[in-house]
């Protein structure tokens, strides 16, 4: 996501905005008449992997599954350099999806057609952070937007990727989380560097009130070893229809999801639910990418 | 006693002598130049010599004179090294070592989930940047930085 300046971002999120009619079915479009899109998805992703292919349907494109790994030559102990230079042989553009940090790095080194990271391993997801930016922009504002993101905030990499892109448009950010899992002290020095305000905090309830837009995210069990401590923290981060009672009429709530528990649902029919939609938005953001990728869109 | 001191620090008729090594480095000196018992010509190194600025390693190379731009990987574990290239026992070049800003198959990266750490037909790539912290190494394809221990990740 570092290597798009906040022109090229914007530039994304209009043509975007442009297909979004497409994205919901009220429009035709042929962008993608006659070129096939392959998905290599080499770990479970069910959103990423289905709001891509519909993204290349919906502009009249082909999609071509790479089907479970176990079904595949990667099996037989091929790599993923050799499976690459194959499948960019087979069609005119690639959405890797793969467990292991800079893949798509290496993929763009072997790929004869263009190659959009679909995410890989566990720092870098930037069709996501685009989806969370365009949410944003349609559902709140990028400019001067005072933002809190809880949770997981040291291991969720949507969170360290947004800190990063919305450090372009100067927002306020907030992070609340348990002492265990704050924000890596690398990114507030960053961020504070570039004079973004920061503040870090444990309570949802002392911001509530103060924020345009709450980015939540999962808190994994995985990440403590007492069970007993999972149970305090998961409790305390918890958006409830309660707590939105003391926010701002206009606040969204926004979830990369899969959520557990994280969001209540009585929040789900409130005004400020919004993780739906935003995972709506993953459609037209991903034909935008496919668009200007393959270069059908300039 | 005289016989031994030559012998430990004998002069070379042809060649390069990379002098000013951190004390300790040596070996990984030649680990970063590729230097092992297949390449052909003698290699000859000090650790531990005493000189002007306190202790360092020598390592030099008989018949062969290498380049600055391949001498210059070992300022990442190194970086007050020289490199001399010696014609008929006389020093004819003497440079010190530049720091690249980039180095390729030399530094293992830290991070087990790179894909670099895979049996991919890759070598490992950095950046190399120089702060007031010292040198930082910027994996190309994970982004992981390696800011210590350098010469522990040689490959």
């Amino acid at each position: 996501m570092k290597d798009f300046s906040r022109e090229e971002i914007d530039y994304v999120l209009d043509t975007a905005e442009k297909l979004e009619p497409v994205a919901r079915g009220e429009k035709r479009s042929r962008l993608l008449d006659g070129k096939i899109v392959s998905l290599l998805f080499f770990e479970p992703s069910t959103r990423t992997r289905l709001s891509f292919e519909v993204a290349a349907r919906r502009l009249g494109g082909q999609v071509l599954n790479l089907g479970s790994v176990e079904a595949s030559s990667v099996m037989k102990g091929e790599n993923l350099a050799d499976t690459i230079r194959v499948i960019s042989k087979y069609s005119d553009l690639i959405v890797l999806r793969h467990p292991l940090d800079g893949s798509a790095r290496m993929a763009a080194e072997f790929t004869s057609v263009p190659l959009i990271n679909g995410g890989d391993g566990s720092i870098n997801h930037p069709t996501q952070t685009f989806l969370d930016l365009y949410t944003i922009r349609r559902e709140s504002h990028l400019e001067g937007l005072k933002i809190a993101m809880a949770g997981d905030l040291k291991y969720g990499r949507t969170v360290h990727s947004l800190c990063h892109a919305l450090s372009l448009y100067g927002a306020e950010m907030t992070f609340v989380s348990p002492p265990e899992l704050r924000m890596p002290s690398e990114i507030v020095r960053v961020l504070r560097k570039q004079n973004i305000r920061v503040k870090e905090t444990e309570s949802l309830e002392e911001i509530i009130g103060d924020i345009d837009v709450l980015y939540m995210t999962r808190v994994q069990k995985e990440r403590f070893p007492d069970p007993v401590e999972y149970e305090k923290v998961k409790n305390k981060l918890k958006v409830t229809g309660d707590l939105l009672k003391a926010a701002a009429p206009g606040l969204k709530v926004l979830h990369p999801l899969p959520r557990v528990n994280e969001i209540s649902p009585d929040v789900d029919e409130t005004p400020h639910a919004c993780y739906f939609e935003q995972a709506f938005y993953g459609v037209p953001i991903r034909m935008a990418l496919l668009a200007l990728t393959i270069g059908v869109i300039e | 006693m005289k016989e031994k001191r030559d012998l430990k620090i004998q002069a070379i008729e042809n060649g390069t002598v990379i002098d000013h090594i951190t004390s300790g480095q040596a070996l990984n000196v030649l680990r970063i130049l590729g230097i092992s018992s297949a390449f052909r010509a003698t290699i000859s190194f000090v650790m531990n010599a005493s000189g002007a600025r306190g202790r360092k390693d020598v390592v030099k190379i008989e018949g062969k004179e290498l380049s600055v731009e391949e001498v210059n990987k070992i300022a990442l574990i190194s970086p007050k090294a020289t490199i001399n290239i010696i014609r008929d026992f006389q020093v004819v070049q003497k440079n010190n070592v530049v720091l690249p800003s980039y180095v390729e198959g030399v530094v293992r990266c830290k991070n087990s989930k790179c894909i670099s750490n895979s049996s991919e037909p890759i070598e490992s790539k950095f950046s190399v940047l120089q702060s007031e912290e010292g040198v930082s190494l910027h994996c190309l394809y994970c982004e992981h930085v390696i800011s210590e221990d350098i010469a522990e990740n040689l490959l």
